[in-house]
């Protein structure tokens, strides 16, 4: 196991970087106070992003709360996923990527020498366009992170870390009965939901989503859009999402993306309602896309 | 003469070819496009009707002639001349005709063989110029049959396809057949092999000694045919062979999919894959002059006494040979494994190295299987490598140091010098060379059938 190093700056040591137990209280009840006065999460800030040659992000600025869904929306190639990449430095993996600007995770900026991606992206999970659950079976699917991370030492404790996220993630009732089965023999809308409880099987603090539901059908899409204002209790959600539907119900913030530019970014009733700019008009109300 | 001939109906055929193609856009006055097929297909579908059936023809021809003017000479000697003769003084006979018929004379014929070795002349000489006047009448007919079919409704591309895929067809027959043959021919043997040796006492006998019965009319007598040692050799020999492939093959094959800049591997990985081409022989010098020395030395060093033809030093090399079954199988198995799995684990905060021992290989390990496999079954049945290396002595042995033997060896060893086929020590080597048959097959279709399914679970 390689060894790591937990500390990202001094406000990250004082608590665990992983937290095992889940809060167990949400801090706000939600819709009490708009979501600006929730705690900042994480703040991108002049963000350009380079694919080689080609510059797919330009300046983007987006403050994303805790407790909270922001939602990133805009035409196909306009760099949302990009972005979203850049959270938990995804991008990393990929040759070529070239990054400048400051992205921060409670005030620390997570690009900084110290940190290790690998330690940030246990703080900041991530679920896949196309569920991509790993060969092997449920229980090990949700293992997958305590075990990497060391998280739990005997059998009971991963027991009850697989049920926790399994409940969170609202697949409990569905698989409890066949915990060895491949996860790869579940419906998509299952599988999705078995990698969305793999992601907070290591109880991040930040989850983004990329397009979680576009492989799946209305009735599994319903299912996650209501796992997502539960999961937000606790978590400061990003998603990416194609439908504009889909922002407005679940999201309190929407921020329109178009040509790797951020045009804007409001509370979601605004940016459906009340747009600033004329492209977001345009975009909401189907005029392009 | 029958290459000239075969010759001429090749030239026959693509004339004809040209003729086809003229006529059909002829018939309609040069509006190809009125024409169902393109006009080469139907000079194909002329040229195949022309070339085929006079070149079979010509084929069958040659296969038949010489035993039919044996036979028709034979036929015509004085009453009385053959009698008496076994099989192999009538082929003396007959070939000694031939040689006074192509004026090789040692000593002065018989009356009886020159007038027969004037017939043989004159029969030669009818029987080419009858099969040339065949093959090309038949190939006029074909010519005539296939250009009155032309016209522009003439669907001369199916025709021609429908050629095509019949030689196709023919040309894998040829194939299949050749390995049914093959495998009848060892499995014939074979039972003859085990109509002499009990079965039993082959595949559980713990001595070889097969060159006792070899002496005329003991046959029965002694000669121990208990392969358990070959079998024994062998498998020892495959397993250092595996010993050493697998780790290096597995980590090249790691180390190309993960880490190596694709510069790097575009490089590398051809080269692993040259070793496979490098010829066994090459490599039993290698572990003959190299390899064992080397080792011999190093034993000294460390106080162990290690034999010079011993099975380490062919199981080592054996081992390098193998490398690119391994590394090449494993290295597709691992890149064929999603993006999307090295992203939800990297995700997870995984490293390199949990994503590669804990999802990749899991994921590519039927792929790295089937590699592993089919280097076992070309470790098995290697020969050059063992019999340069590892000696040919048959015992059972419990040490890696001495010599020992493997089934391959053991089937060059028993039929070298003698050649007759019907006593149980050549018989022998049908009867190992078919369970070594029977092994390595049932190992490939194993490996095949892993790798197969595999790929079938991303696709
Ligand atoms: N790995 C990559 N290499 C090069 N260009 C990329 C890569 N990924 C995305 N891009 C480019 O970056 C732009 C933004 O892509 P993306 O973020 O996937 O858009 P979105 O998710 O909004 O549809 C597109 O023009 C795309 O072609
Ligand atoms: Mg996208």
């Amino acid at each position: 196991m390689v060894e790591r190093d937990y500390a990202m700056e001094a406000k990250v040591e004082e608590r665990p970087a992983i937290r095992v137990e889940a809060p167990a209280v949400p801090k706000k009840k939600e819709g009490d106070l708009p979501v600006e006065q929730n705690e900042l999460k994480m703040k991108a800030s002049d963000v350009n992003l380079w694919y080689g040659e080609k510059q797919a992000l330009f300046d983007v600025n987006l403050e994303m709360f805790d407790q909270s869904v922001t939602a990133l929306i805009g035409p196909s190639g306009c760099g949302k996923s990009t972005f979203l990449r850049c959270l938990d430095r995804m991008n990393d993996v990929i040759d070529g990527v070239r990054i400048t600007g400051d992205i921060r995770l409670d005030g620390e900026d997570i690009y900084a020498p110290r940190v290790d991606p690998v330690q940030l992206r246990a703080r900041v999970g991530m679920v896949f366009q196309k569920p991509n659950p790993f060969p092997k079976s449920i229980f090990e699917n949700v293992a997958y992170g305590p075990r990497i991370h060391g998280l739990c030492r005997s059998k009971a404790e991963f027991e009850e870390i697989v049920e926790r996220s399994l409940t969170r993630a609202g697949l409990w009732e569905e698989v409890k009965d066949r915990l060895q089965e491949p996860g790869t023999g579940l419906s998509g809308g299952q599988q999705q939901r078995l990698c969305i409880a793999r992601a907070i099987s290591v109880n991040p603090e930040v989850l983004l989503m990329d397009e979680p539901c576009s492989a799946l059908d209305p009735i599994a899409t319903a299912k996650i859009e209501t796992l997502m204002d539960d999961l937000k209790k606790n978590l400061c959600i990003v998603i990416v999402t194609h439908s504009m539907q889909q922002a407005a119900r679940v999201s309190q913030r929407t921020a329109f993306f178009h040509l790797g530019k951020l045009v804007e970014v409001d509370d979601t009733t605004t940016i459906f309602t009340n747009p600033t700019d004329q492209r977001t008009q345009d975009y909401v109300t189907g005029r392009f896309g | 003469m029958i290459g000239y001939i075969l010759v001429l109906l090749i030239v026959l055929a693509a004339v004809s070819y040209f003729f086809g193609r003229k006529r059909a856009v002829r018939a309609v006055e040069g509006r190809e496009y009125l024409l169902h097929s393109r006009p080469n297909y139907h000079g194909a579908f002329v040229a195949a009707w022309v070339g085929i059936p006079s070149v079979l023809l010509v084929l069958v021809w040659i296969l038949f002639q010489g035993s039919v003017i044996d036979n028709l000479l034979l036929w015509s000697l004085p009453p009385g001349t053959t009698d008496g003769l076994s099989v192999g003084q009538t082929s003396l006979l007959l070939s000694e005709i031939k040689s006074v018929a192509a004026g090789n004379l040692f000593s002065e014929p018989s009356l009886v063989v020159q007038e027969a070795a004037e017939r043989y002349q004159r029969w030669e000489a009818i029987a080419q110029w009858a099969m040339v006047g065949v093959a090309f009448s038949v190939a006029l007919l074909g010519l005539a049959i296939a250009s009155r079919r032309i016209s522009p409704d003439f669907r001369a591309r199916h025709g021609a396809e429908r050629i095509l895929s019949g030689l196709m067809i023919a040309c894998s027959l040829i194939a299949i057949l050749t390995t049914l043959g093959i495998v009848l021919s060892l499995l014939i043997e074979a039972l003859r092999f085990f109509d002499r040796v009990n079965p039993f006492e082959f595949f559980f006998g713990l001595n070889w000694e097969p060159q006792i019965p070899i002496r005329e009319g003991q046959v029965t007598a002694g000669g121990a045919f208990g392969a358990i040692p070959v079998f024994a050799g062998t498998l020892l020999i495959a397993l250092i062979a595996m010993a050493v492939a697998t780790p290096i093959g597995l980590y090249s094959a790691i180390y190309l999919t993960e880490y190596a800049h694709p510069k790097v591997r575009a490089v590398i990985k051809p080269v692993l894959e040259l070793l496979a081409g490098i010829p066994t022989v090459v490599y039993g010098f290698f572990a003959v002059l190299t390899v064992a020395p080397a080792m011999r030395q190093f034993g000294e060093m460390i106080g162990v006494p290690i034999a010079p033809n011993s099975a380490l030093a062919a199981g080592a090399v054996m081992g390098i040979m193998i490398i690119p079954f391994i590394s090449s199988l494993s290295d597709d198995a691992i890149a064929a494994v999603p993006r999307a799995m090295r992203d939800g684990s990297y995700a997870m905060g995984a490293t390199k190295g949990e994503t590669i021992t804990k999802v990749l290989l899991p994921a590519a390990l039927p792929g790295i299987m089937g590699g592993v496999l089919l280097a076992v079954s070309r470790a098995i049945g290697e020969t050059m490598i063992v019999v340069m290396a590892a000696g040919i002595i048959a015992t059972l042995t419990a040490t890696r140091l001495s010599p020992v033997t493997t089934v391959t060896v053991q089937i060059v060893t028993l039929l070298i010098g003698d050649t007759e086929f019907d006593n149980p020590k050549t018989l022998a080597a049908f009867a190992l060379g078919l369970v070594l048959f029977l092994v390595t097959l049932g190992l490939n279709i194993l490996a095949l059938h892993i790798v197969r399914k595999y790929r079938e679970q991303y696709e």
